[in-house]
């Protein structure tokens, strides 16, 4: 489909305008799954903290709640956009677009199905790892400019908190990457094709990398247990106290972005990316393979919301105790483990 | 080696941890708490224990069981119980005995502690489940509880 609009694009228009076209046309694509996931997840997030909690969720707003959010939205949308005395405008407007370009832009890399994948370089997973702290300064530019001691204290914490987890992250990412020997997206997705999904191939390894890079992840995603950064019990909410209106919803919808990224990253690197479970679907020429790709995404986010309805936050100092004495050593040790395990070729 | 059973067992607790939530989510259906109120007007029942206003029995002879002995009065942190008393003349005995005329409780300062109906000594008084206590005029909420022409019934002061 994707290729008879480029084709019919660059039949009836001169070659620069028609890429230029078809680049906008892919970017209005992208921020309106932007929208439509940040929305869904949020909704998602209050139905299944709901039910984990007994409860029934948002059931008003159109059948079982579905357009909630979408009320949400419009009502910050036609908010006012405060902001306190003596705050550095500048800095204070710049930081949600921090926050929500890096989200979008680390979207780009992955490959939903074979042909729907929008930017496919081969450096995947280290530009997701670039992009992916590149957020972390939006949050901190957004507290610090908020002339507000919560705000500071939150955006400090976050620096701390998602410097020691990227560590986690990376080094589960090269795990992985040590068995693929590739880091782009789509070549990752074809080696687990024949070998099966690569927390298959690589059994043991990649099972400990998986437990560490979702445990990693979810702090990435200043998620609870790990809420540090917004911990509402004592910092009001942390780096976005200050922002109002669409800026608190760029912060909010960002959030929930970034895990729909980590649950990805952790699809293909784990999961096969959009095959399907034993090729049931391999023959099936017509059949989405999106499909997959998203099932698996919502099981992921499905568990990293399970984690966050159970677990007790953490404090400061237990946050980096775990990753400092118990993530990042057992993350080197299973690094030189799977090298071993290659090395050897245990590969299943 | 404590750092390794540190591991396990912070992998059990969270196992199990997740097991019960995971058991709540899969029976979120069945053993929903929530209660939509306005739609469920009719049926819906509060639980023993729960505190909605101050009421005083009475049987169906029109009888209570207060003896206007000014305990629940006294016991009041706020004043919301004001008894008016009053004394009659027993045919039997030919004494006065003191009986209430009038047992006002403001439910508007009522602050729901039940000091009250700890300190009653014969139960006259006790705690209704009624919870739909709003009202358009404030002179209202202050109500008589023993309802007109009732007497305290017999021998409930022996």
């Amino acid at each position: 489909m994707t290729k008879s609009i480029h084709d019919w694009l660059f039949s009836i228009l001169p070659e620069g305008i028609a890429s230029i076209t078809e680049m906008v046309l892919i970017a209005v694509a992208y921020l309106a799954l932007f929208a439509i996931a940040g929305l869904y997840l949020v909704l998602l997030e209050r139905k299944v903290a709901a039910w984990f909690q007994l409860r029934l969720g948002p059931n008003r707003v159109g059948p079982f709640g579905i357009f909630q959010t979408m009320a949400d939205a419009l009502k910050l949308v036609s908010k006012e956009l405060t902001s306190t005395d003596r705050v550095d405008k500048f800095l204070y407007n710049l930081a949600p677009y921090f926050v929500i370009v890096t989200a979008l832009l680390a979207m780009t890399i992955f490959p939903f199905s074979k042909q729907l994948q929008a930017f496919d370089i081969n450096i995947g997973m280290f530009f997701l790892l670039a992009i992916s702290s590149i957020g972390v300064i939006g949050i901190l530019v957004g507290g610090w400019a908020s002339n507000n001691k919560y705000a500071l204290i939150g955006a400090m914490r976050s620096g701390l908190q998602t410097i020691s987890y990227e560590l986690s992250v990376g080094l589960s990412i090269l795990t992985m990457v040590l068995l693929t020997g590739s880091l782009q997206l789509s070549e990752i997705i074809e080696i687990q094709r024949t070998g099966g999904w690569l927390i298959w191939q690589g059994h043991i390894p990649a099972i400990i990398a998986f437990m560490i890079f979702m445990i990693a992840g979810t702090a990435e995603t200043n998620r609870a247990p790990f809420d540090l950064v917004e911990a509402e019990s004592e910092l009001g909410a942390g780096f976005h106290t200050e922002y109002s209106g669409m800026k608190f919803a760029y912060f909010f919808l960002a959030e929930f972005i970034n895990m729909f990224i980590i649950a990805s990253i952790a699809v293909v690197l784990f999961f096969g990316g959009w095959l399907s479970p034993f090729g049931i679907t391999e023959g099936i020429t017509w059949f989405p393979e999106v499909f997959w790709f998203f099932i698996k995404v919502l099981l992921i986010i499905f568990l990293m919301m399970w984690f966050r309805w159970t677990f007790p936050r953490l404090r400061v100092d237990q946050l980096l105790t775990l990753e400092w004495k118990y993530l990042l050593p057992i993350n080197l040790v299973n690094i030189v483990f799977m090298a071993i395990v290659i090395w050897l070729n245990w590969i299943l | 080696m404590s750092y390794f059973s540190d591991i396990y067992n912070g992998i059990k607790t969270l196992l199990t941890g997740m097991r019960v939530t995971g058991g709540y989510f899969l029976n979120a259906r069945k053993g929903t708490l929530t209660q939509q109120y306005p739609d469920n007007r009719e049926t819906l029942k509060m639980f023993d224990r729960f505190r909605g206003e101050v009421v005083m029995p009475h049987d169906e002879n029109n009888e209570h069981q207060c003896t206007g002995c000014q305990k629940c009065e006294i016991a009041c942190p706020n004043g919301s119980i004001e008894i008016i008393w009053d004394r009659a003349i027993v045919e039997e005995t030919g004494k006065k005995k003191k009986k209430i005329d009038q047992h006002i409780y403001h439910l508007s300062m009522c602050t729901m502690c039940g000091l009250c109906i700890e300190a009653c000594p014969t139960d006259a008084i006790v705690w209704a489940q009624n919870f739909e206590n709003s009202v358009y005029d404030r002179t209202q909420l202050t109500k008589v509880l023993n309802q007109p022409g009732s007497k305290v019934k017999d021998g409930i002061e022996d």
